[in-house]
């Protein structure tokens, strides 16, 4: 009787351990799990931690808009004109119709998506001029088009054959600079001194004594500038800003700026218009302020359309795309203008006619900062090279700006001879293969920890983009912080004292390149030597 | 069934439920994780599905839970032994949706880095076997918590 109970409770107790037999297992991963998660807040702990729990995203701040209804006017809408045009809420039909189009096409695409959930800035777009009929009709149509954020539009544009009759009219109160840059100083320090705020397109001049001239009549005159360098408004930049104040990469020596493109386009090889002649373009009027004069004919044309390479119009990729690494730096890192400026280059690749290089490099020298600034750019190999600033204890590694379309995020790599995080290295805690931080747009991950193909995907700024499924164009951002610096009487991100040192560190850098020596800033007399 | 083949099994079971339900408790604990990135490097059949949801939040926040949890809770199921057919039948839908999202056929090129060599067979497939398996074989009514569930009807 006591064997069978005995048995009984013997074969109950296997039954019973049968079934919880892989009980154990599930202790044995939590317990596996939990010595992860402990490594792995470890891990973080020793990466750039007080920076990890950052605050979300900037918001976009709304509210001034509904203030002050503003005119404005546009001169030069070309394709960044229409840009900008576009930013500030005003889009061709054709352009809409093509955007509305892609979307229904291609779910992704958001282009649409992205301009009608612009917020509204409340602004009227009521003067053009524009050299190009065809360029002038289109901004007139842009100003009607009520496909826009915000609904009908209050007013359409006017055209004027000059620039200034439109800034005789009493009603604008700003204007959009998006011409050649051989046009940027003239129409600049005429609508400051009738009193419009300006946004200029980049590179803010041609010369050096332009830059002069208009930053002392913006000072005079007060009127808001902005510059167009839209990188002020990409939080990568913000963020980059905030580990180098803090000391994380150490004493930083040198800087590499680069530019990679290879393509014609990349190469300012840009379409001749079809409808482009003597009678819908006034290429004397175009050409008044370069140094040199043609007449108008097959090459008047090919100048008109592919303007930045030649230095009569522009200077080449000083002005056009190093001002924007250069700004992106000088928002990072306020470098300010540089001591000296060497540069050299040539035309290699694009021996279409141009007198702008093709290949070329400055180098910068900041004495005072311990520091050198080089840039390198080639327009015939799209191996991108990135940013690197080049700290003892770490490198931070950027998109860099003329790559990516300025939204780039970066990565931070400690170096293995690094003093600061000599310890955390020896002790394997921060592995030198592996970014100890990663920013990416729209992403606010700290990363070393995650799977590689999460990083992968991190640093292609794939990840969360779609997230709130909502994009902002930088353009658009920076175009509202400088109408809301108008409304505000406050100063823009890229106001003009900073685009004063952008336009004097690219004209250094021109000269250079022009007379093949080296030039120096004397920032007593604000004179080159 | 003899003992070697039950306990073959049972391992296979619990060695497939600790994967899966790994890969559900890490997307769980990572409050970055989402499903857009796999999606929207989608080829073949899917990828249309695949643009769909990763460009609608709602959907994408869907495709979101449904994977976090789903996984973990399968993934505890045939772990644990309970519920197990069902867990199979889960595990396969999940994973057979992974190998057609991005099957490894030739001519379809991938941004994500692979982690092997795979010509059509890839360990997506042979999981998804392997479940199959598990479901005509099962054993969580001898090892495992279905043997109470069994007991009680």
């Amino acid at each position: 009787m006591s064997e069978k109970s005995n048995n009984n409770t013997d074969q109950k107790r296997r039954e019973f351990l049968k079934g919880l037999a892989t009980v154990p297992v599930f202790g044995f991963f939590l317990v596996n799990l939990w010595l992860k998660l402990k490594k792995d807040a470890l891990k973080r702990k020793n990466l750039l931690t007080d920076l990890v729990n950052e605050k979300k995203a900037p918001s976009i701040i709304s509210g001034l808009s509904d203030s002050k209804h503003l005119n404005i006017g546009v001169i030069g809408y070309g394709g960044r004109g229409s840009h900008l045009v576009r930013s500030a809420g005003f889009a061709t039909k054709g352009w809409t119709d093509w955007a509305y189009e892609s979307a229904r096409e291609n779910k992704l695409h958001k282009a649409y998506a992205t301009f009608m959930e612009q917020e509204d800035l409340n602004c009227s777009l009521v003067g053009v001029c524009d050299l190009f009929d065809i360029n002038a009709e289109l901004a007139i149509d842009a100003s009607k088009n009520d496909m826009r954020p915000g609904g009908k539009p209050k007013a359409s544009a006017i055209r004027y054959r000059r620039y200034t009759e439109m800034l005789e009219r009493d009603d604008i109160d700003a204007v959009i600079v998006a011409t050649p840059d051989h046009w940027h100083s003239r129409i600049t320090i005429d609508a400051a001194k009738a009193g419009k705020h300006v946004y200029c397109e980049k590179g803010l001049t041609r010369t050096f004594q332009e830059a002069l001239d208009v930053h002392d009549v913006i000072k005079d005159t007060g009127v808001i500038l902005q510059l167009g360098h839209q990188n002020r408004q990409v939080e990568a930049n913000d963020k980059a800003k905030q580990i180098i104040d803090q000391g994380l990469l150490g004493p930083i020596n040198l800087v590499e700026l680069t530019t990679n493109r290879n393509s014609p386009w990349g190469a300012w090889v840009w379409s001749i218009h079809k409808d482009a002649n003597r009678k819908t373009l006034d290429w004397d009027e175009f050409q008044e302020p370069s140094p040199n004069k043609i007449p108008f004919g097959e090459e008047a044309l090919k100048r008109f359309f592919r303007w930045r390479c030649w230095y009569d119009y522009g200077t080449g990729l000083s002005g056009d795309l190093f001002s924007h690494d250069y700004d992106a730096l000088n928002q990072i890192m306020g470098m300010g203008i540089p001591k000296y400026a060497s540069s050299s280059g040539g035309i290699y690749f694009y021996k279409d006619g141009r007198d702008v290089p093709d290949v070329w490099h400055a180098t910068l020298e900041y004495p005072d900062r311990d520091l050198t600034v080089l840039y390198s750019a080639t327009l015939s190999s799209n191996n991108s090279r990135g940013n690197r600033i080049m700290g003892h204890d770490a490198t931070m590694i950027l998109g860099g700006q003329s790559n990516a379309g300025s939204v780039g995020g970066f990565r931070v790599i400690a170096d293995n001879e690094s003093t600061q995080y000599k310890d955390r290295i020896e002790d394997g805690i921060i592995n030198t293969k592996y970014p100890i931080y990663r920013y990416s747009p729209g992403s606010k991950q700290i990363d070393g920890v995650t799977s590689a193909t999460t990083q992968y995907f991190a640093n292609k700024g794939l990840l969360y983009a779609y997230r709130d499924g909502k994009r902002v164009d930088p353009s658009h951002l920076h175009v509202k912080d400088w109408l809301d610096s108008i409304r505000s009487g406050g100063q823009p991100k890229c106001n003009v004292d900073i685009a004063f040192e952008e336009a004097v560190t690219c004209a250094m850098a021109t000269e250079s390149y022009l007379t093949g020596r080296r030039v120096e800033w004397d920032p007593v007399n604000r004179r080159l030597i | 069934m003899n003992n070697a083949q039950l306990y073959g099994l049972v391992i296979l079971r619990v060695l497939i439920g600790w994967h899966i339900l790994y890969e559900g408790v890490s997307k769980l604990i990572s409050p970055y994780w989402s499903s857009a990135a796999y999606l929207l490097d989608s080829k073949w059949i899917f990828s249309g599905l695949a643009e769909t949801i990763v460009s609608n939040p709602t959907l994408l926040t869907i495709s979101d839970y449904v994977n976090m949890w789903g996984l973990t809770l399968v993934g505890l199921c045939l772990l644990l032994g309970i519920f197990s057919k069902q867990a199979a039948v889960g595990g396969m839908l999940f994973i057979s949706l992974y190998y057609l999202f991005a099957p490894p056929f030739l001519g379809l090129e991938y941004s994500r880095p692979g982690e092997g060599s795979y010509i059509i067979v890839n360990k997506n497939l042979i999981e998804v076997l392997a479940l199959f398996v598990l479901y005509h074989f099962p054993t969580s009514h001898l090892v495992g918590l279905d043997r109470f569930i069994e007991k009680l009807k």
